[in-house]
């Protein structure tokens, strides 16, 4: 009799046990710390140098500099995690949510106005960083054969 | 002399998870021969390798497969390393031994699942995959992905577990014991299972042998391999038997793999005991140059990756020989002269993984 009913007392435990699965989306997922969701760019903090796009596996970011948007393809991204390691100014985040589904492919852009251009300098401004230049170089050498 | 007739088995079926075609030649409802064809989900993964960076095609790498994908990317990772002679940290090499045995569990779980499937059991199906999720789970605390872990780079790996981390696991490993061996009694001593899976789809020791077969599918055959003794890994600082049987029926793969899951849980312990201290990646420089085959153990059987580089960014090469293109030969094999009934269960039992087969 044994050799039929070796399923019988997990099955009598499943009909008077809670569900396994839970009644999502009523009660939602919590991730665990690691989760890779979606990337996040703080922009206060991005200085548009497009390292993230250069070394994203699956060519999903774009960094347009002169005009100052950052663009990802949220369908393309495969969160890897890549452009994060490789970030300069550690403005990337790795958030744990999942990127929302959608009927059509979808690109995300930030903008971000362009550092402005530093303003020429004046002949007057460049005379005096050669003669700063001038005397620095000439102090080390100084230091140098005082040493000797 | 009966008459023949040809019946097209594939690639879409509904017990059938990959596509694979077969064209069975029956003589009433015995199958005499079956003709095989392949190549319904080629993606050209390894043309790629030509276009991406050799850093970056870590991540290609790991989208072979999507039960072995940390195996995938670890076999290039290795391969890669050992090209360019670069000293991976030690820890780095027991983590990634941990998720090897974590995904070995997590793939003969998702194996014996879809068997319970096949055979129509599908509450056994349905506990057997309630046990999966819960090594998914771990994937995700460890890594933060629950099937692309993207935790290996050359030189290393990116993510670390702490003692506390690797705690909880085996806490939660124990407590799936206990349940896993009531689910797995089922599969080994439930009369209707062992109906459709004793003395079916024998496999000769010779057999085995002569066709090539690998993994557990061959060791269920009597013969005693396995490449996780070659001394890749970790696997060399503890006590590891490979686990073989001799009856060379679809029971005993079942038996086999079962045996397997408790022998990693059995592994993960030690390897949790005596992991090292250190860093766990170097920084690599340089580009590769030269060739190496890589042989690693994974859940369906030994693969083996060749890298040919020529000291650019992008390699000259990638070939990937996946288990499941070594058993083939020796399924069909199998196939002949069982019922055809049998022949979804029989196909399952080498556990075939055809988006691997055909990348």
């Amino acid at each position: 009799m044994l050799k039929y009913m070796k399923f019988t007392g997990m099955a009598l435990k499943n009909l008077f046990s809670k569900p396994a699965t839970r009644n999502y989306p009523a009660v939602p997922r919590e991730y665990p710390a690691r989760t890779r969701g979606h990337v996040e760019n703080d922009l206060a903090l991005c200085i548009l140098c497009g390292m993230c796009a250069k070394k994203c596996p699956a060519d999903a970011i774009h960094v347009d500099r002169p005009g100052g948007n950052w663009t990802i393809e949220r369908f393309g991204c495969i969160q890897c995690g890549s452009c994060i390691e490789n970030c300069p100014r550690k403005c990337l985040s790795m958030l744990q949510s999942y990127p929302e589904p959608g009927a059509e492919k979808r690109t995300d852009t930030y903008h971000k106005d362009p550092p402005p251009k530093p303003a020429p300098l004046s002949p007057e401004k460049i005379a005096e960083l050669k003669a700063a230049k001038a005397a620095r170089e000439a102090a080390a050498k100084a230091a140098q054969e005082k040493g000797e | 002399m009966s008459t023949r007739s040809i019946v097209p088995f594939g690639p879409q079926h509904p017990v059938l998870p990959e596509p694979i075609h077969l064209d069975l030649v029956l003589e009433d409802e015995k199958v005499v021969e079956a003709i095989p064809s392949i190549g319904f989900v080629h993606r050209g993964l390894e043309k790629l390798v030509e276009k991406k960076d050799f850093n970056d095609y870590v991540y290609v790498a790991e989208r072979i497969c999507g039960i072995c994908s940390f195996m995938h990317g670890m076999g290039y990772c290795e391969a890669v390393e050992r090209i360019m002679e670069v000293e991976v940290p030690e820890r780095a090499v027991w983590l990634r031994s941990i998720w090897c045995e974590l995904s070995r569990i997590h793939s003969h779980l998702l194996w014996l699942g879809l068997l319970a499937d096949a055979l129509g059991f599908e509450s056994l199906f349905m506990h057997t995959w309630r046990m999966r999720e819960k090594i998914l789970d771990m994937f995700e605390y460890s890594t933060g992905g629950r099937v692309i872990f993207s935790v290996n780079k050359i030189g290393g790996v990116r993510r670390d577990m702490d003692s506390a981390m690797l705690d909880d696991f085996l806490r939660i490993l124990d407590g799936m014991s206990a349940e896993l061996k009531e689910l797995t009694d089922t599969f080994l001593g439930d009369k209707a299972v062992a109906g459709r899976l004793s003395g079916v789809g024998f496999l000769t020791k010779e057999q085995a042998h002569d066709l090539g077969a690998v993994g557990p599918f061959m060791r269920s055959s009597g013969i005693l391999r396995d490449t996780r003794t070659t001394g890749y890994g970790a696997y060399r600082h503890i006590d590891f038997e490979p686990i073989v049987s001799t009856a060379g029926d679809s029971y005993a793969r079942t038996d086999v793999r079962i045996r397997e899951i408790f022998q990693s849980i059995g592994l993960i312990r030690q390897f949790a005991a005596k992991i090292p201290e250190g860093d766990i990646n170097v920084t690599v420089k340089g580009f590769p140059q030269g060739e190496h085959f890589m042989r690693v153990e994974q859940p369906r059987g030994e693969a083996v990756y060749y890298v040919k580089a020529n000291g650019t960014k992008f390699l000259d090469r990638v070939r990937v020989r996946t288990p499941t293109f070594a058993n083939l030969p020796a399924m069909l094999e199998t196939l002949k002269g069982c019922q055809l009934a049998d022949v979804p269960v029989l196909i399952l039992t080498i556990d075939p993984c055809i988006s691997c087969t055909e990348r």
